[in-house]
This record gives C-alpha cells, sequence and structure tokens, in this order.
C-alpha cells in the first residue's frame, strides 16, 4: 500500500514541470478539446484576463519602443561629436535634445514597469483562483465517486493528478500565459520596429531564426534519447530503494547488506551514465542558441556598420538594432519552450479532467425514505452481484438476519468475505434482487443516512494524522471527551492509550507507525463502539489483536452486540461458533449457509476447514 | 544545502574547471560589444569598409570559441553534478544500510525512501543548475566590471552604483518571498496528506458518514494554500518591474554621463554603446539568479532532510574485538533481559530469562503489546537490551560481529517481504550457495513446492515487486523455505504462520518437525494448537513473563494462558 503513495512524487521528481529544455514533452489525447475546456476554466476570470492583456500590450510595446528612441539619443550624440571632429565651430552635443529623449524614456520605462507588476498581480490571483476551484471540483468529484473507483485505482495516480497535474496547470497559468502574452507581442512589435529600421537588417536577423529551430529540434531529439534512459535508471534505483527499506528486517537477518549495495551502486552507475549525458546535452542548448544569437550580433554589426558608412542607416540605428535582436531571441526561444509548456499542461489537464469524467455513483433515491427508530432485521432478496459484468459471484442468494443475530462469514483468504459489506453498505451497487433493512430497500434510503446505521471495524485500520481522541470521535460527531473515554475504555484502549506520553492528546504521525497494529485495532473498535450503531460489522478486525485481547474485546463486543445485529468476518472458528448464520465462501461465492451444528453435520467444505484446525496438532 | 556540499570535494578538479570556462566564455562574450565599438568608432568613423569587414570576423571567431567554452563547461558541470548526487545517494544508501530498526522506526520507512530518491534528485537539480547559471552571474559581473573599468573608468560609476541598488531589491523581495516559499510547500504537502488519507479512509469515511466534514477538511487546506500561493507570487510580481526600472535607469544613466564625457573628448560613441552592452549583461545575469532562489527554498528543505538522514548515527555496530562463539551450537538464552523503546516510558519487555536448546521448540504466547516480537527481536540484534544480556552459543551478541550472528539465525517475520526476482531467487536469498535440489527441498518442507510448481514458470517465476501476485500465505510459506534453505543453528518464527489456513499450518509444523529436529526452534504464536507441543510455553504478559513450561504444566499453574486457551479450544481439546 504505501508503495502507491510514493509514486506522485517519483513523477514530481525528475523533468516534469517547466523550463526543462530538451526533455520529451508529455502529449494529450485530444489537445483541442482539453485546452478548450481548460480555457472554460478561466471564463469567470475574463475581465481580469482582458486586463492582464492590455497590460501586457502596453508594457510590451512601451518596452518595445524604448531602444529606437535610446538610439536616437546615441545618434545624436555621434552626430555632435563627427561635427566636432570636423572642427565646425560652436559645434557640440546639443544636450537640450538628448535630456528630452531620457526624460521620455524614464516615462516609458516607469509605465513599462508599472504595467508589468499589474499584469503580474491579477495574474496571480486570477492563476491561483482557478487551480483552487479545479481541486474543489476534483475532490467534490471524488466524494461522488463509487468504491469501485477507488478499489480499481491506484492512490498514487489519483494523488499525482490531483496534486502534481494541478500544480502543473497552476504554475503554466502563473508564467506562462503572461509570458505567451508578452512574447506574441514582442515578436510582431520588434519586427514591425525592426523594418522600420532596416528591412535587410530585419532579414538577417530572420534568418538565424530557422537556424535556432533546427539547432533546438536536433539536440532535444538526441537528449530525450538520454532522458528516456535516466527515467528508466531511476525507476529502477526508485524500485530498489523501495524493495530493500521496506525489507531492511529481512535484508540484516540474512546478512544481505553487502549485495544490497552492490546492486545500488550498480544502477547508481547506470543512472550516472544516462544522467550526465541527458544533462549534457540538454545544457548545450543554451550555448549553442547564444551562438547562433552571437552570429545575428556580427552580422548586425558589421553589415549595419557598413550601411552607416553607407549613410543608409544611423549609429544609434546599429544600438537599437542590437537590442531588438536581442529582445527577439528571447520571445523565440521562450515560445518553443511554451510549445512543450502547453503540451505537458494540456496533458496534465487532460488527465485531471480524466477523473473528472469518471463515471459517478448511481444518484440518490428522489424521494429517501428513512427508518426512525432502526431494528437491524437484514434481508437479503434474491441478490445477484459480480465485480465484472461476466463473472456473477452471487446468485439468486437469499439470507434473512433477524434483529439481534450474529451472521458469520468464513472462508479461506481471498475468498471474497468482504464483498457482502461493500453490498450491504452500498459501497458496490447489486445487479439485481434487493437488500432490505428493515423492509426498506436501500437504495431507497440516502447513502449517508444508511450508512449511518452501521458501525464498522476493517481489516486495514484507517487512521488518520491526528490525536487519539479525534481518531475515536471520528465515529461520532460532537462526542464529548467522557464518552470517547468510555468508548475507549469498553474497546479495551483505555489502558495503552494512558501509557502514552501524551495520553489521549498523542498525535498519529503519517502512517501511525507509532501504534502497533493491535492498537490501532484497538482504536477503531472504539470508534465503532462511539458510534452506537443498529448493525456492526467487524472485518476480520481482531485477526492481528492476539487471542487474549480478543476475549476482552469479545465481552466488549457482546455486550454492544445485545440487540444489534452484527456481520463478523474471522479466520477463527471459535469465534463464529456462536454465530447465529454461518455464511461460508470460496472463491467468491457463498457456498454453505447454516448454523455451526448444521454444518458440521452437513460434512462438506466447512466441517473440512474446521476439522483441520486441529487434525495433526 | 551548504552541509551537503562536502559531497563536492572529489570534483573540486571539474568544479575548478566550470569556474575557468565559465569566466572565459563570459569574457568573450562580454569581449563582442568592445569589437563592436571598434568597429563604431574606427570603421563607421573613418568609413573604412575592410576594417569593419575584418573585425567582424574576428567577432566571429571570439563567438566561436565562446561557444566552444560554454560547451566545455556544461560537460563538465554535467559530470560533476551528477557525480556529485552518484555519491549522495551512495552514501545514504550505504549508511541507511547500517541503521538498526530503531533507525527505520525513528524517520519512517517510507520518508527514508523518499529521502534517498527524491529529495536526492532534487538536490541534484539545484546543483546542477547552480553549476551552470549560478556560477555565471558572478563572473559576468566581475568580467563586466573589469571591460567596464577598461573602458572607461568614470563612467563605470554607474553600474558600480547600480549593481548593490539591485542587489537590495532582490534580496528584499526574496527575504519576503522564500519563507512564503517554504510555508506553500508545508502546505502543499499538508493538502496531499488530507488527500491520500481521504483516497485510503474511503470506506470508514463513507460509512462514518463524515463526507463533508473531510470536504471541509480539504476546502481549508485548498484555501490556505491558494492564499500563500497568491500572496508569494503578488510578491514575486514585483521582481521583474523592480529589476527592469534599475537596468533601464542605469542606461539611462550611462547614456545621460557618457554623453558628457563624450563632449568632453574623453570617450567615444563606440565605447558608450559597448558600455550599454556590459551593463545589460551584468543585469541580466543577476536577473536570472534572482530567479534561481526560487528553486533554492524546495531543495533546502530536501537537503536538510537528506542531513537528518546523514546525522543519524547507526546505533547498532559491530564491537572492536569480535568474539567468534563456536564452540557451542543452536544455544539461546535470555538473562535478566529488559528492553525499552526509545522515549517509552515503561519497557516493552523487562526482567526476561529463559534458555533454549538445539532440539527443543520454545514458543511464545501472549496479549497484544505483552512484547512478543520485540523479545525475538532481540536475538538477532535487532535493537539492543537495556540491561541484562541475550546470549546466542554462550556469547552475548554484543559481542559478536553482526554477521555471524544472524548467519546462525533463520529469520521468518509476521509480515512476509519478497523481493523482485524468482521464486528460486527469493529462496536462496537466505543461501545464495544453495543447490537447486536444495531450495527445492526447502520449497517442499514450507508447503510451497507445490504451489510454485503450479506457477508459469515454476521456480523461474517472477514475483513482482512486494508480492503482488503471490497471496499472503504462499509469500509466508517462502519466507519459510528462505530460512529454511540457510540451515541454520536456530530458527524464529515470528508469528510466521497466520496467513496460512488451518491445514496448511499443520501440515507445515509436522514437516518441520521432522526436519529441524536438531536446530534451536523459537515460534511466536497466536494459536494455542500451534504452541500446545511446544518444549517450552513462555507466556508473555506486559513485558513480563507470567509463566514458563509445557501445556500441562502451565494449564494448572498459569491463569494467563488458561484464559488463552479457553478462548481457543473448546472442553474436550483442553482435556
Amino acid at each position: 500500500m504505501s508503495k502507491k503513495h510514493k509514486s506522485p512524487d517519483v513523477r514530481g521528481g525528475m523533468g516534469r514541470g517547466h523550463g526543462m529544455m530538451g526533455m520529451p514533452p508529455q502529449k494529450a489525447k485530444d489537445f483541442k478539446g482539453t485546452l478548450k475546456r481548460l480555457i472554460g476554466y478561466l471564463k469567470p476570470f475574463k475581465y481580469h484576463l482582458l486586463a492582464v492583456l492590455i497590460t501586457a500590450i502596453l508594457s510590451t510595446v512601451f518596452a518595445i519602443l524604448s531602444p529606437k528612441i535610446l538610439g536616437k539619443a546615441t545618434t545624436k550624440i555621434f552626430e555632435g561629436m563627427m561635427m566636432k571632429m570636423k572642427g565646425v565651430p560652436g559645434a557640440g552635443i546639443d544636450f537640450d535634445y538628448i535630456l528630452n529623449i531620457l526624460l521620455i524614456l524614464i516615462g516609458l520605462y516607469l509605465f513599462s514597469a508599472l504595467f508589468t507588476y499589474i499584469q503580474q498581480y491579477i495574474m496571480a490571483g486570477v492563476a491561483q483562483k482557478t487551480v483552487f476551484a479545479l481541486r474543489e471540483e476534483v475532490n467534490q468529484k471524488l466524494s461522488r465517486m463509487p468504491l469501485k473507483f477507488f478499489d480499481s485505482q491506484s492512490h498514487g495516480d489519483v494523488l499525482s493528478r490531483v496534486i502534481n497535474d494541478i500544480d502543473n496547470i497552476s504554475s503554466t497559468f502563473q508564467q506562462s500565459l503572461t509570458q505567451l502574452f508578452r512574447s506574441l507581442v514582442t515578436i510582431v512589435g520588434v519586427i514591425v520596429m525592426m523594418l522600420t529600421i532596416s528591412p535587410l537588417m530585419t532579414l538577417i536577423v530572420l534568418l538565424t531564426l530557422p537556424l535556432s529551430f533546427f539547432v533546438t529540434v536536433k539536440v532535444a531529439k538526441r537528449s530525450q534519447k538520454y532522458f528516456m534512459g535516466q527515467q528508466k535508471s531511476l525507476g529502477e534505483l526508485n524500485g530498489h530503494v523501495d524493495e530493500m527499506y521496506t525489507g531492511h528486517r529481512i535484508v540484516k537477518a540474512f546478512g544481505r547488506e553487502k549485495r544490497s549495495i552492490e546492486q545500488f551502486n550498480s544502477i547508481n552507475d547506470k543512472l550516472y551514465d544516462a544522467g550526465w549525458k541527458a544533462q549534457f546535452v540538454s545544457g548545450i542548448i543554451m550555448p549553442l542558441m547564444m551562438f547562433i544569437g552571437n552570429i545575428g550580433y556580427v552580422f548586425i554589426c558589421v553589415v549595419g556598420g557598413i550601411l552607416v558608412t553607407h549613410r543608409t542607416i544611423q549609429v544609434g540605428d546599429i544600438q537599437a538594432f542590437i537590442q531588438y535582436a536581442r529582445q527577439f531571441s528571447q520571445p523565440i526561444t521562450q515560445t518553443a519552450n511554451i510549445a512543450n509548456i502547453i503540451q505537458s499542461t494540456i496533458a496534465s489537464a487532460e488527465r485531471v479532467f480524466e477523473i473528472l469524467d469518471e463515471e459517478e455513483q448511481v444518484p440518490e433515491a428522489v424521494r429517501t425514505k428513512e427508518i426512525p427508530s432502526p431494528q437491524g432485521n437484514v434481508a437479503f432478496e434474491q441478490v445477484t452481484f459480480g465485480y465484472k459484468e461476466d463473472n456473477m459471484l452471487i446468485e439468486d442468494m437469499t439470507i434473512n438476519v433477524k434483529q439481534g443475530q450474529t451472521v458469520a462469514i468464513v472462508g479461506p483468504t481471498g475468498a471474497g468475505k468482504t464483498t457482502l459489506i461493500n453490498l450491504l453498505m452500498r459501497f458496490y451497487e447489486i445487479d439485481g434482487g434487493k437488500i432490505a433493512i428493515d423492509g426498506i430497500d436501500i437504495r431507497d434510503m440516502a447513502r449517508g443516512r444508511l450508512r449511518r446505521l452501521f458501525g464498522m471495524v476493517l481489516q486495514d485500520t484507517w487512521l488518520f494524522n491526528g490525536t487519539i481522541k479525534d481518531n475515536i470521535a471520528y465515529g461520532r460527531e460532537g462526542a464529548s471527551d467522557e464518552e470517547i473515554i468510555q468508548a475507549a475504555k469498553a474497546a479495551d484502549a483505555d489502558h495503552f492509550i494512558r501509557t502514552l506520553p501524551e495520553g489521549y492528546e498523542t498525535v498519529l504521525n503519517e502512517e501511525a507507525s507509532n501504534l502497533s497494529q493491535g492498537q490501532k485495532q484497538l482504536l477503531t473498535i472504539a470508534r465503532a463502539i462511539l458510534a452506537d450503531p443498529a448493525i456492526l460489522i467487524l472485518d476480520e478486525a481482531t485477526s492481528s489483536v492476539d487471542t487474549r485481547t480478543e476475549v476482552y474485546i469479545q465481552n466488549a463486543m457482546n455486550e454492544l452486540m445485545k440487540g444489534r445485529t452484527s456481520f463478523v468476518i474471522a479466520h477463527r472458528l471459535s469465534t463464529i461458533r456462536n454465530a447465529d448464520v454461518i455464511l461460508v465462501m470460496n472463491h467468491g461465492s457463498i457456498i454453505e449457509k447454516g448454523s455451526h451444528e448444521m454444518l458440521l453435520e452437513n460434512d462438506g467444505f466447512y466441517a473440512d476447514l474446521y476439522n483441520s484446525q486441529f487434525a495433526s496438532a | 544545502m551548504m552541509k551537503l556540499l562536502r559531497f563536492l570535494k572529489p570534483y573540486r578538479v571539474p568544479v575548478v574547471l566550470v569556474l575557468i570556462l565559465t569566466f572565459l566564455q563570459t569574457l568573450s562574450n562580454l569581449y563582442l560589444p568592445t569589437l563592436m565599438s571598434d568597429i563604431v568608432d574606427v570603421g563607421i568613423v573613418q568609413g573604412d569598409v575592410p576594417y569593419i569587414l575584418k573585425i567582424g570576423a574576428f567577432m566571429l571567431a571570439i563567438a566561436a570559441l565562446s561557444v566552444v567554452f560554454s560547451i566545455l563547461a556544461s560537460f563538465y558541470s554535467a559530470k560533476a553534478a551528477l557525480g556529485y548526487s552518484r555519491d549522495l545517494r551512495s552514501s545514504v544508501f550505504n549508511h541507511v544500510e547500517n541503521f538498526s530498526l530503531h533507525g527505520f522506526d525513528k524517520i519512517g520507512t517510507s520518508s527514508l525512501i523518499t529521502r534517498t530518491t527524491n529529495d536526492i534528485t532534487q538536490v541534484q537539480r539545484v546543483t546542477a543548475m547552480m553549476l551552470r547559471m549560478m556560477v555565471m552571474a558572478p563572473m559576468m559581473c566581475i568580467g563586466g566590471i573589469i571591460m567596464a573599468v577598461s573602458k572607461d573608468a568614470k563612467l563605470s560609476l554607474v553600474i558600480v552604483a547600480a549593481i548593490p541598488v539591485l542587489a537590495i531589491a532582490i534580496i528584499i523581495v526574496q527575504k519576503k518571498a522564500i519563507p512564503l516559499f517554504k510555508a506553500m510547500q508545508k502546505k502543499l504537502d499538508k493538502l496531499n496528506l488530507i488527500l491520500r488519507e481521504g483516497l485510503s479512509g474511503v470506506r470508514v469515511i463513507r460509512s462514518f458518514n463524515r463526507i463533508d466534514h473531510e470536504k471541509e477538511r480539504f476546502k481549508e487546506s485548498n484555501t490556505e494554500l491558494t492564499n500563500t500561493a497568491i500572496k508569494v507570487n503578488k510578491i514575486i510580481a514585483a521582481l521583474m518591474p523592480i529589476m527592469m526600472i534599475v537596468l533601464n535607469f542605469s542606461t539611462i544613466a550611462i547614456l545621460w554621463f557618457g554623453s558628457i564625457r563624450i563632449d568632453h573628448g574623453h570617450m567615444q560613441v563606440g565605447d558608450l554603446m559597448a558600455f550599454i552592452q556590459y551593463a545589460m549583461q551584468i543585469m541580466f545575469s543577476l536577473m536570472m539568479v534572482s530567479m534561481m532562489f526560487v528553486m533554492i527554498p524546495r531543495a533546502s528543505v530536501s537537503a536538510s532532510r537528506i542531513n537528518e538522514v546523514l546525522e543519524l548515527e547507526p546505533d547498532i555496530l559491530d564491537p572492536d574485538r569480535v568474539i567468534t562463539a563456536n564452540e557451542q551450537k543452536g544455544h539461546v538464552a535470555f538473562q535478566n533481559v529488559t528492553f525499552s523503546f526509545q522515549g517509552a516510558e515503561k519497557p516493552a519487555v523487562s526482567d526476561i530469562s529463559f534458555s533454549a536448546e538445539p532440539g527443543e521448540v520454545t514458543a511464545v504466547i501472549g496479549g497484544t503489546g505483552s512484547g512478543k516480537s520485540t523479545m525475538i527481536n532481540l536475538i538477532p540484534r535487532f535493537y539492543d537490551v537495556d540491561s541484562g544480556s541475550v546470549l546466542v552459543d554462550g556469547t552475548d551478541v554484543r559481542d559478536m560481529a553482526q554477521g555471524d550472528l544472524r548467519a546462525k539465525i533463520g529469520f521468518v517475520p509476521q509480515k512476509a517481504v519478497l523481493f523482485k526476482g524468482t521464486v528460486a531467487e527469493n529462496i536462496r536469498f537466505g543461501n545464495e550457495t544453495a543447490m537447486d535440489e536444495e531450495v527445492f527441498q526447502a520449497a517442499e518442507i514450507a508447503q510451497a513446492a507445490e504451489f510454485v510448481s503450479n506457477l508459469e514458470n515454476g521456480f523461474e517465476t517472477v514475483i513482482e515487486e512486494g508480492g503482488a501476485n503471490l497471496s499472503g500465505g504462499q509469500k509466508q510459506r517462502l519466507s519459510i523455505a528462505r530460512a529454511l534453505v540457510r540451515r541454520p543453528e536456530i530458527y524464529v518464527f515470528d508469528d510466521s504462520f497466520s496467513a496460512l489456513d488451518f491445514k496448511t499450518d499443520a501440515k507445515l509444523r509436522a514437516r518441520l518437525k521432522q526436519e529441524i529436529s536438531d536446530s534451536t526452534v523459537i515460534i511466536v504464536a497466536q494459536r494455542v494448537s500451534t504452541v500446545m507441543d511446544a518444549d517450552r510455553i513462555i507466556v508473555l504478559e506486559e513485558g513480563k513473563i507470567a509463566g514458563i513450561g509445557m501445556h500441562q504444566e502451565l494449564m494448572k499453574t498459569c491463569d494467563v494462558y488458561k484464559e488463552i486457551v479457553s478462548s481457543q479450544l473448546s472442553e474436550e481439546e483442553i482435556a
């Protein structure tokens, strides 16, 4: 189980998200549709986005205008200097003109900065709120999902979608969206400005473009191979670490530390090998782009210089051009990058939407019925059920359980004993027949109401990261401290809780590993006791509580079971001998049904199982 | 973060090379504007086209040189960064392999896994970036200032004045942002935790009808995360404009003061143009660094988590002078052993004394938390006792080499852990040199031979990670076979029959009795039927021995035992 939880981090660990050049982008299946849908989430913010767009245009336009104006100042200085050199009397630099220009520039810069700030500021709200809404929607959706979904989906995968994928979308909204706006405006603006200065030099700059693209694509392709190798080794390494740490006790017991380390080192070496190559190859994209940029730069200087000598352009124009060329190459690489980012964002969005599009559980009945004072009569009437459509596990099953009776469900491991529970609590929908409690079809009840009738102690103890008190109190909202302690006492948990350093206030850590399995069981029993339900479900609850503790629990349970209907799943035959009805299960189906004596007389599967316990001991 | 830099030491040479190469690269990049100024000041002023072409060619050569430096720097930095993380990973793994179980209890297995894998990857990423980008910034700064001063010392004052302004602005913003980034990471983790709990506890949540409560919990956490994220992004939003203003204003200042100097004939127009470009390069590099700071909080959280692991000293070490205990075989003795987990108020086991000889079966039974597993975990020295001593073959386990000690023991854990690999490989885990027949025989005794031969590839069937393709009982039988193939002096079964059905359990015990009659066997069990025939039954209650003896004896003398028995067996079976 713990393994499932780790995978999201693994995926998020390397190469996901933004800015790693040369990484293979993840592709979406339906790019257009998903994009449209994602944009839909931005709709409530359309005015904000409009403001972002306007401020982006304004700030970029101002930023684009300034080099040309700055160039004018340089030209003026140059002219003044040339005049001086030629010895024109009274000649000098026209400082009034330059001051004027500089003042204009100060204005432009200030405005540009201001608008950039406004744009980012607005976007921060938009991006985060959108993502907030998306997360909420997914969580709401999860609460409406049938159990089938949780049982079949790896938790790590779901976690990764809700946390990593949404995080990915968030940073795209935050950074890349505004960047995209700016880049587009910049590219158009810069081309226009360059054309007004010199079409020939514009052509030179534009010629470097296909070169950059070519280089990027080529190198990225190469690096992808190494990245894949790196990813593979990393996966292998993580797997090894996972296994060795989880089996630490065994590794130690059999003195295999050395072997384990050797194996680790060999995978680690492979990872290093693929890793540095990936890093290196993707790392040379930037220098190469810079080189191409520099080639453009040199040509601008040379051609510009020659043009100036022919008086076609001015010195300040060269300077402006150099700045434009720099401004130009940046958004180009950015857009190349953004293309990847958008692809991976859409892929992320698609994964999130996949969850949102999952089939939900059957909606509640329109007019739900209630049981005012539950008795706990449970009836299965000709119930048919299978997890898969073509494989019915339960067919035409009819059982009547009267108030206060105990039903024991028996069978070897993996016989599908939890199936009945899944059906009773309507975690799964039956395919035929009807289950009724006190005569009311459970499908006519609201799920919440139905489940409140049950108190359940499951095989895997689920406790959350909180105090012991809160964990017990989970059984019933608004329980008082006294009631909590009472429940703990009834479950024989009070004693061990009090030996903990913080008693009831002890905080369980993430994996609740500061308690033993048996102690955890006791807590979940206390939780069920506190819930005070009409029907009890004990799902192998006591299998890791040893028999002696079980005696205590049994006593508490017997007290609790008085007047309550109980369904007990257990390996231990001694605990079910007193059951009113025994259901014997094998391979998912119920194969025998009756009381202990009856079943022994039948001399079937149950009798065999029972006799084998003491056969050769 | 800094503490981990010691792992960079072996990579001194490549790191220094990276520094030099990056410096050369920045210098050549900065040299380009200088050449450009020559084009303007000489070529254009004198209308000398051949000169312009000549300088142009020279510039191309410099640009080519720069790219060579840069690629070489990339090469060495990739090697250094990845080598660094390889070493770090390896030393963490090595270190953890030496941990006792105590270390695992303390940090938690899954946390240790994340620390060895993701956290190191995170650190590696930042190290690689630091070696490339962060190194460049100071070089750019220094190089830029050198070039600027060489062009015109007085005008460089503008740059010298602008850098601290920019630096202060960056520092102020980062000071505000970094704690928020850290907080954001924490809140993201919290959200992750709530979601994870919601997934794994879905049955419980639904059965207690607490869906709305969970939704509320999620929303709360989501809101907190969102608010922090908005805050931090709004702060970061100021960074870019501030930097742009400083950058642009210094350009204006350079132009203004530069024109005055030109007017006085102290400098030329080309120099001015070059100057503006130096300033831009310097400031750009600083901006780049400021962006990188965003990465650092995440990495430093990772780094400190890694450090925590490295600083945790293994608490069980081999003694300086190892005693080899070979005179006796299969003797286990506890002498007044008391042991408590760290931080626990009460000892988990106290004052335990007994001894077991070869050919005997010693069974341990008792309630949850009575210390059964804890007690037998002391035999292979998974933990060290507080007082008293555990003797194996007459020697205190603390005086033996751990490897020697454990070679004597075949340990079967409560939870069957198998590894990725074939069935045969898994059994051989107990004894690498075991022949095929030995492997088969072990499987046969462990009642595993039948189901294994029914598997697709028999003993060569590959077991998936965590043994996902086997049932609990099958895994347990393989883990028993793994101990059997070792042919140890001492067998320790820690409640190892729990996942077996009664039939298999009985068969298995019957076979074990025949096969390992000359070894010492210690069994922890829950079922009375498992322990009834033992030569010695130890009844534990709250960490103390409540009774010790054979079944019939204990039935007469030990109330705790009687209670356990009567809960499991019916009257006629007891008699």
